[in-house]
C-alpha cells in the first residue's frame, strides 16, 4: 500500500513543503493541512497513515516551542490523534514538530498511554538558536523509522532542543529502547555533552525519542534538510575525494533513509 | 481586577544561566551571584480561580516549571527584583499567543480591550544596589518601548510581589479632520513644511519634509479646487513626495544629466544590456515592482530586492532589524501576484563594538544613543527572531566596520523570492487592479506606528501614549499570511493587484494600485485598528507593519475572506478602486481627502541638482615594511573586518527549505564564504547564486573606482564558487551622506556612472535598487561637543543569478596535501583604502581600479577550468588581499600551505603584495595530476603557481610568514570569540 501522509501547517510551522516532498521522493503520497482544517472537520486523520508535525516557529515559540499548537491540538482535536496513534499508525515530528509531539504527550506514551507531558525541550544551552551540522547514531531496534541506519549526518536548527526529563523517565526510556538516536562524533563515539558535538545540552545525548511503540519518532535534527547529497556541508570534499579514487558519489541525502522505512513500514 | 500568572523554573534554566553571565560583565558583575527568571503574563479581562489555574497549566511546561495565580511566585532568596514589560502600544507577541491559548482552552471571546500583557522579572542575588539594579535593567530594557520597574527584596515582601501594571493605552482624544490653512505667509508654509502643521494646542505634529516650493505648488493646486487641504491630503501628499518615496535626488536633473542620474545610469545600463542580450534576455520585471525578476527556468522566476532599515535601526536595534527582515520579505510577496521569499540576506555596517564612548542626541549629555555593541547585538539577534521564525533561510551576509557608522549604522537586508511564471495561466508579473475590484487590507491592524519617524520624548511615552517611531515586527502575523497568500489564494486566482505596505502605509499601497486602474475610495472607518482614538490621517499614513493590500474581484470577495478566516488572518474590505481618475478617502461619511491622481504622483515640483567633484590627495604612509610579516597577518586575521563572524551564521537557519547547497561557512575550518549557492526549486539541479561586494573606505579617494570594485566584487564572488556570470543580475544600495552637499552628489555621480560603465560591460543588469541619503548624525560626544558623523559613501552591489548545475559548484577550502596553490590574476601597487593601511592608519592614494575586459577574459576562462572539473578550491580575492585569502583557505580546510610569492612580483613591497586589494583576481588549488590540463585551459590570463598544500598544519610563506593554522585560526576567531 502507498501510504499517505497528512503534513501539518499553520501559525508558523514552515518545513511543510520539504516534508511533503521527501515523503513523496520516498514514495508516499502527502498532503498539506492546515491545523484549522483539521478542526473545523474539512480533513479527518483517518484518511492518513502517517502524521507529519514539520519543523517551524508554531505560533513564534511564544510561551514556549510547540506548546500553543500543542494546546491548540489538544484542545481541539485530540481523540482523533490517540485513535490515529492506536490505530498502528505512525508519526514522526521534527524539531518543532518533536517539541509539539513532547508537549502533546506522544512522547514517551509509557503504558501505551498518549498525554501525559513528561519530556521537555529546554533551551540550548546557549540559549540562543544553533544552525549546525551534526551526527547522530541511531540506537532503538525497535524504532521501525531508523532500520538499517546507523550514523546520520544533518543539520540542527533550532532553539530549544535540550531534551530533559526525570530520572525515573529517561531510566524507563532507555530501558525501553525508546532512545532512537543519540549526538556522536564523527567515528560514532558519544558526545558526551561536549558541545557543538552536542549541539544543545540534552541530557545523554538525547537528539530523537520514541514512543513505546516504535512507531512514534520525535527527533530535533533535520533528516528532511539532508534529503540531496549536495545539501551536506561537506559534499565538495566528497566530491572530490570520489574523482580521485574513482568512488560513486552517492544518489540521494542520508536523510531520505528514515523516510523510505516508513514508506516501506506499510508494504 | 487583571489577573496576573507568573511562570517560574523548576529545574536548572539555561536562559537565566546566559542572563547572569550578562550582568556579570557589568563593572560591579562579580557581586552577582545568582539570577532567576520569570515570565509574567498580566492578563486584563475577568476570569475565574478554576479557569486561571487551567490558563497558567497551559501556559507552562509541567516538566520544567512552575507557575503561580494572583500571588507571587515561590522564589529563592534574592535581593533585587527587576521586571521588564512593554510600554503602551507596542506589539506584545507572547501576550497575543496567550490571549489565543486563553480563548481556544475556554472557548470565550476577549472582547475590544481585553488582552494579555507579558513581561520578565529578573530575580537578581547579590550585594548590588539600587542604582546597579536599575543599570542592570537599562542593559536589558530599551526605553523607547519598555519600562522598567525595581524592587528590592524588602519591598517586593512588603507589596506582595511586583504589583500589576496593565500597559493599555488610553487615548482620551476624539478623532476628527481639520483643514489647513495655506493662505497663510510664505514663513508659515516654511513652517508648516518643515515642522508639519499646528495642532490647537500650537504645537506641531511632525514633519512633513515638504519645501517652500512643495508647499507653493499645493497651494496652487487646491486655490484651483476652491478650498484649503484637510490634514489627510497634506500628510497624504507628504508621503507621496518624500524622498524615501520618489527618490527626488535619484530622479531630479544633475548637472547636464537632464533625466537624472537614476534614468541615465542605472535604467539605461539595464535597458542596453537587455537590448544587447536579445533572446538571451533573462530580465522579467525590472525597476518597477517591488522586487526586480529574472528567469530562473522554464518554469520559475526568481526576485530580489535588498532594503536598508537604518535610522530605526540606530534607535531599536532588534526592531528596527526585524521590521526590516520582515518588510523586505513582502517586497518577494509584493512582487507580481505574489513571490513566495526563499532566501534572506543580511549586511550590517556598524562602528567598533570595543568603543564605549558615548554619543548623545542632545545637549548636556541628553538623550544617549544606544552604544555600537548594544546596535550590534540588538540586530543579529532581530534578524535572527524575523528570519528564523519566517522558516526562510539565510546564508548569506557580511559585516563591515568602521568607525564613521557609529552614529548611524547601515541595515542591509534583502530577499529572494520565486514564483511560477504563469499564474492562472496568466504571466505571474503582471497586474492590474480593476474598476470595481474590493480594496482588501491583510495582515495586521493599524496603530500609530511609524507615524512620522523618530519625532517624540520618552517622556511623553510614559504617560499612556503609544510608541509611534519603532514597532516590533511579529514574524508569525506575517508567515501566516504569507503562507495564505503566496501558498493559497494566489493561484487560486482570488485577487488582480496585490502590493506591500511599507512607507507612507496605505496613502502609498492604495494609491500606488489606484494607478493601474485609475482611481479609488477608501473608507477609513472600516480599518481595524489596534486600539481607538486614531486620527484619520494617522490611520492613511501608519506603518504598521505585517499588512499587504489586496485589489479583490467582487465575486472572489467571499472566497478570499473566508479562506483568510480559516487560516488566523486578518482581511477587511476597505474601500474600492475605480476610474474616477481621483484618490478619495472618506471617514464618518464625509470626504477627507480627495485629490487628482495625476497630482498626487506626478504634480512634485523637478529641481535641479549641481555637483562638485572634488580629489583629496592624501599622504602616502611613511612606514616601512615590518620586518615581521607574521605578526602583521595574525593582526589582520582579527581586523573586524577580515575575522570570522561565525556566530552570525550559527543562529541564522541556512537549511530550512531543504535547498541548501554551499552555505555560510565553508569547510571542515567554517570560515565564512562570500557567495551562497541555494536550490530553492527542489525537483530542479538549477541554483540561485548571491553574493555582495562593497568597500566603502575606497569612497574616501575616488567613488568611481569604489564602486567599480564593489561590482566587480559581486561578480567575481559569484564567479568564485563556479557560478557564470551570463544570468547575473545586480542590485544597487546606496547609502550616502549629507545628499544637500554638492560634493556628495559629485561623489554619488561618479559612483552611480562607474555603475552604469561596469554593468554595461559586464553584461550584468540591474534590476531593482534602493536608496537612502542621508546617514548622518548630528549631536553631541562625551564630553558635550558638538559633533556631525557622516558614513563613508556607502554603495551595497548585490549580485543575484542562476546557476545551470549546483554540482559544478565550488568551496574555498584547500582540500587534499600536496595540490598546487595558484593565484589568478594580476597584482599591482594598490593598497590604497585597503583594510591593511586602515590597520596602519592611513588612506593612501593608489585605490585598486578594475579592468572590466580583463576580469570576463580572466572569469570566462576560469569557469571553462570549473567546467573541466579543474578546480578543487576558489576564494576570491577581496578585502585583506592575498595573505589573508590564503590564510581563510587554509583554515577552512584545515591543512597548511607553502607559498612563495616572489614569483608574482619582484619589486613590490612585500607587505603590499600581501594585503593590497587589487580586483579580479582569484586563488585556486589544483590537484597535481591536472597541473598541465588547468595551466592550458587557464591560457591568455595570469596566472602564477604560488604554492603546495601541505599535509600537516604549518602555514609559511617564505621569508615573510611562519606560522600555523592553529595560531591563524585562533587570530581569525578571537574578536568575536565571546559574541
Amino acid at each position: 500500500m502507498k501510504p499517505k501522509v497528512i503534513v501539518m501547517a499553520g501559525y508558523g510551522i514552515n518545513s511543510e513543503e520539504e516534508t511533503k516532498f521527501v515523503f513523496e521522493k520516498a514514495g508516499a503520497t502527502a498532503e498539506i493541512v492546515h491545523i484549522n482544517d483539521l478542526i473545523g472537520g474539512l480533513k479527518k486523520l483517518k484518511q492518513y497513515q502517517i502524521l507529519a508535525f514539520p519543523g517551524g516557529f508554531a505560533h513564534g515559540d511564544d510561551t514556549g516551542s510547540g506548546n500553543a499548537y500543542a494546546n491548540k491540538m489538544r484542545n481541539n482535536v485530540w481523540e482523533q490523534v490517540r485513535k490515529f496513534i492506536n490505530d498502528g499508525n505512525l508519526a514522526i515530528g521534527i524539531c518543532n514538530g518533536c517539541q509539539i509531539m513532547a508537549n502533546l504527550g506522544l512522547i514517551p506514551g509509557f503504558d501505551g498511554i498518549y498525554g501525559d507531558r513528561l519530556i521537555a525541550l529546554r533551551h540550548n544551552a546557549s540559549a540562543r538558536l544553533e544552525c549546525r551540522w551534526v551526527n547522530i547514531k541511531a540506537t532503538s531496534e525497535k524504532c521501525v523509522w531508523t532500520r538499517d541506519i546507523d550514523i546520520m549526518r544533518c543539520p540542527i536548527a533550532h532553539g530549544e532542543g535540550n531534551f530533559y526529563m526525570e530520572k525515573k523517565v529517561l531510566d524507563r526510556l532507555n530501558k525501553q529502547d525508546q532512545v532512537v538516536f543519540r549526538y556522536v562524533h564523527e567515528d560514532g563515539s558519544r558526545a558526551k555533552g561536549e558541545f557543538p558535538c552536542n549541539p544543545n545540552g540534552a541530557i545523554e545525548d538525547i537528539a530523537a525519542v520514541s514512543d513505546e511503540t516504535g512507531r512514534v519518532l520525535a527527533i530535533m535534527p533535520h533528516p528532511e534538510r539532508n534529503w540531496n547529497f549536495y545539501n551536506q556541508d561537506n559534499w565538495t570534499l566528497l566530491r572530490e575525494k570520489a574523482a580521485r579514487t574513482g568512488g560513486k558519489l552517492p544518489a540521494e541525502g542520508q536523510g531520505m533513509k528514515l523516510f523510505r522505512n516508513a514508506v516501506r513500514y506499510f508494504k | 481586577m487583571p489577573h496576573r500568572i507568573e511562570v517560574g523554573s523548576r529545574v536548572p534554566d539555561t536562559r537565566a544561566g546566559v542572563r547572569k553571565r550578562k550582568f556579570q560583565e557589568f563593572p560591579f558583575g562579580k557581586k552577582i551571584r545568582d539570577v532567576f527568571l520569570v515570565d509574567v503574563y498580566t492578563i486584563d479581562k475577568k476570569f475565574r480561580a478554576k479557569d486561571l489555574k487551567k490558563i497558567g497549566s497551559a501556559l507552562s511546561n509541567p516538566v520544567t516549571e512552575k507557575f503561580s495565580v494572583d500571588a507571587p511566585i515561590k522564589m529563592p532568596a534574592f535581593d533585587f527584583a527587576i521586571e521588564i514589560g512593554f510600554l503602551p502600544g507596542v506589539t506584545d507577541n507572547i501576550g497575543h499567543t496567550a490571549k489565543e491559548i486563553a480563548q481556544d482552552l475556554l472557548k470565550v471571546e476577549f472582547k475590544e480591550g481585553e488582552t494579555v500583557y507579558t513581561s520578565q522579572v529578573s530575580f537578581v542575588k547579590g550585594k548590588i544596589t539600587e542604582m546597579q539594579a536599575w543599570e542592570l535593567g537599562e542593559g536589558l530594557a530599551n526605553p523607547l518601548i519598555q519600562r522598567i520597574y525595581v524592587k528590592s527584596f524588602l519591598e517586593y515582601k512588603k507589596n506582595n510581589g511586583m504589583g500589576t501594571i496593565v500597559p493599555k493605552v488610553k487615548l482620551v482624544h476624539t478623532p476628527s479632520v481639520s483643514e489647513v490653512n495655506l493662505n497663510v505667509s510664505e514663513d508659515e508654509l516654511v513652517k508648516i513644511g518643515k515642522a508639519g502643521i499646528a495642532n490647537k494646542d500650537g504645537s506641531r505634529r511632525g514633519p512633513l519634509a515638504l519645501d517652500l516650493e512643495s508647499m507653493k505648488v499645493i497651494k496652487k493646486y487646491f486655490e484651483g479646487l476652491g478650498r484649503n487641504p484637510t490634514d489627510v491630503e497634506m500628510e497624504s501628499l507628504a508621503q507621496t513626495w518624500s524622498e524615501h518615496c520618489k527618490h527626488t535626488i535619484f530622479a531630479n536633473s544633475m548637472d547636464e544629466i537632464g533625466e537624472g542620474i537614476y534614468k541615465y545610469y542605472i535604467k539605461r545600463a539595464t535597458a542596453e544590456i537587455r537590448k544587447k542580450k536579445g533572446k538571451k534576455d533573462f530580465c522579467v520585471s525590472v525597476f518597477k515592482d517591488n522586487s526586480g525578476g529574472i528567469i530562473f527556468d522554464d518554469d520559475w522566476i526568481i526576485t530580489d530586492k535588498a532594503e536598508t532599515h537604518n535610522s530605526p535601526s540606530a534607535l531599536d536595534p532588534f526592531g528596527g532589524a526585524i521590521t526590516g527582515i520582515v518588510g523586505v520579505n513582502r517586497d518577494a510577496m509584493g512582487f507580481g501576484k505574489g513571490s513566495k521569499p526563499v532566501i534572506n540576506l543580511y549586511g550590517y555596517c556598524f562602528a567598533d563594538p570595543a568603543d564605549k564612548s558615548p554619543l548623545y542626541k542632545g545637549e548636556n549629555k541628553s538623550q544617549k544613543m544606544l552604544s555600537p555593541k548594544r546596535i550590534l547585538e540588538g540586530v543579529v539577534a532581530g534578524v535572527n527572531s524575523g528570519g528564523n521564525c519566517s522558516g526562510i533561510p539565510t546564508p548569506q551576509g557580511w559585516v563591515y566596520f568602521d568607525k564613521r557608522y557609529k552614529g548611524k549604522p547601515l541595515i542591509f537586508v534583502g530577499t529572494v523570492g520565486l514564483i511560477p511564471r504563469k499564474v492562472c495561466g496568466k504571466p505571474s508579473w503582471e497586474k492590474s487592479a480593476k474598476p470595481g475590484d474590493v480594496i482588501v487590507m491583510v495582515g495586521g491592524r493599524v496603530g500609530k506606528d511609524g507615524i512620522h519617524g523618530a519625532t517624540f520624548s520618552s517622556e511623553a511615552m510614559d504617560s499612556g501614549s503609544p510608541s509611534t517611531a519603532v514597532q516590533i515586527g511579529d514574524p508569525i502575523t506575517q508567515k501566516k499570511m504569507s503562507d495564505a497568500i503566496v501558498k493559497e489564494a494566489r493561484d487560486l486566482g482570488l485577487y488582480n493587484s496585490i502590493t506591500d505596505n511599507g512607507a507612507g502605509g496605505l496613502s502609498c499601497s492604495v494609491a500606488e494600485m489606484a494607478r493601474e486602474c485609475g482611481g479609488c475610495l477608501v473608507d477609513l472607518d472600516k480599518i481595524p485598528l489596534k486600539y481607538p482614538g486614531l486620527d484619520p490621517w494617522e490611520i492613511w499614513i501608519s506603518e504598521s507593519q505585517e499588512r499587504m493590500t489586496l485589489s479583490v474581484p467582487k465575486k472572489s470577495l467571499k472566497k478570499f475572506i473566508d479562506l483568510m478566516d480559516r487560516r488566523g488572518v486578518e482581511a477587511v474590505a476597505i474601500g474600492e478602486f475605480n476610474d474616477s481618475g481621483k484618490c478619495t478617502v472618506v471617514y464618518n461619511g464625509a470626504k477627507v481627502m480627495d485629490i487628482d491622481l495625476g497630482f498626487l504622483h506626478d504634480g512634485v515640483p523637478k529641481k535641479h541638482l549641481s555637483t562638485k567633484y572634488l580629489k583629496i590627495k592624501y599622504d602616502e604612509p611613511n612606514v616601512d615594511c615590518p620586518k615581521d610579516l607574521t605578526k602583521t597577518l595574525h593582526d589582520m586575521m582579527s581586523r573586524l573586518n577580515v575575522c570570522s563572524f561565525d556566530f552570525i551564521s550559527y543562529q541564522y537557519d541556512y537549511v530550512v527549505q531543504g535547498s541548501a547547497v554551499i552555505g555560510p561557512l565553508q569547510g571542515k575550518g567554517k570560515v565564512n564564504g562570500k557567495a551562497s549557492v541555494m536550490a530553492p526549486v527542489l525537483s530542479s539541479h538549477k541554483g540561485v547564486v548571491i553574493s555582495q561586494g562593497l568597500y566603502p573606505r575606497y569612497s574616501d579617494i575616488d567613488t568611481y573606482h569604489m564602486a567599480a570594485a564593489a561590482i566587480d566584487t559581486a561578480i567575481r564572488n559569484a564567479v568564485s564558487v563556479g557560478v557564470n556570470f551570463d544570468k547575473l543580475a545586480l542590485m544597487d544600495n546606496f547609502c550616502w551622506c549629507s545628499s544637500d552637499d554638492e560634493r556628495r552628489l559629485g561623489q554619488l555621480k561618479q559612483a552611480a556612472k562607474a555603475c552604469f560603465d561596469y554593468s554595461t560591460k559586464f553584461g550584468t543588469p540591474f534590476i531593482s535598487g534602493k536608496d537612502s541619503m542621508f546617514n548622518d548624525f548630528k549631536g553631541y560626544d562625551e564630553d558635550g561637543n558638538k559633533v556631525k558623523i557622516s558614513v563613508p559613501p556607502t554603495l551595497l552591489i548585490s549580485s543575484f543569478g542562476v546557476t545551470d548545475d549546483y554540482r559544478k559548484s565550488i568551496t574555498l577550502d584547500v582540500k587534499f596535501p600536496g595540490d598546487l596553490v595558484y593565484l589568478i590574476g594580476d597584482t599591482y601597487d594598490e593598497t590604497g583604502g585597503s583594510e591593511y593601511f586602515n590597520y596602519l592608519g592611513h588612506i593612501g592614494n593608489k585605490v585598486p581600479h578594475v579592468d572590466a575586459d580583463k576580469a570576463i577574459k580572466t572569469y570566462k576562462t576560469f569557469l571553462s577550468a570549473v567546467r573541466g572539473g579543474l578546480i578543487v578550491g576558489s576564494e576570491s580575492v577581496s578585502i585583506g588581499g592575498l595573505g589573508v585569502s590564503l590564510a581563510r583557505m587554509s583554515i577552512a580546510g584545515q591543512l597548511g600551505l607553502d607559498v612563495d610569492l616572489s614569483g608574482i612580483s619582484s619589486e613590490m613591497r612585500p607587505d603590499f603584495l600581501m594585503f593590497g586589494e587589487s580586483q579580479s583576481r582569484l586563488l585556486v588549488t589544483v590537484n597535481p595530476k591536472n597541473k598541465s590540463a588547468f595551466e592550458k585551459a587557464m591560457e591568455g590570463v595570469t596566472i602564477h603557481l604560488i604554492g603546495r598544500v601541505r599535509k600537516d598544519d604549518k602555514f609559511d610563506i617564505k621569508g615573510l610568514v611562519k606560522t600555523n593554522i592553529e595560531t591563524l585560526n585562533k587570530f581569525y576567531r578571537s574578536t568575536f570569540k565571546n559574541y
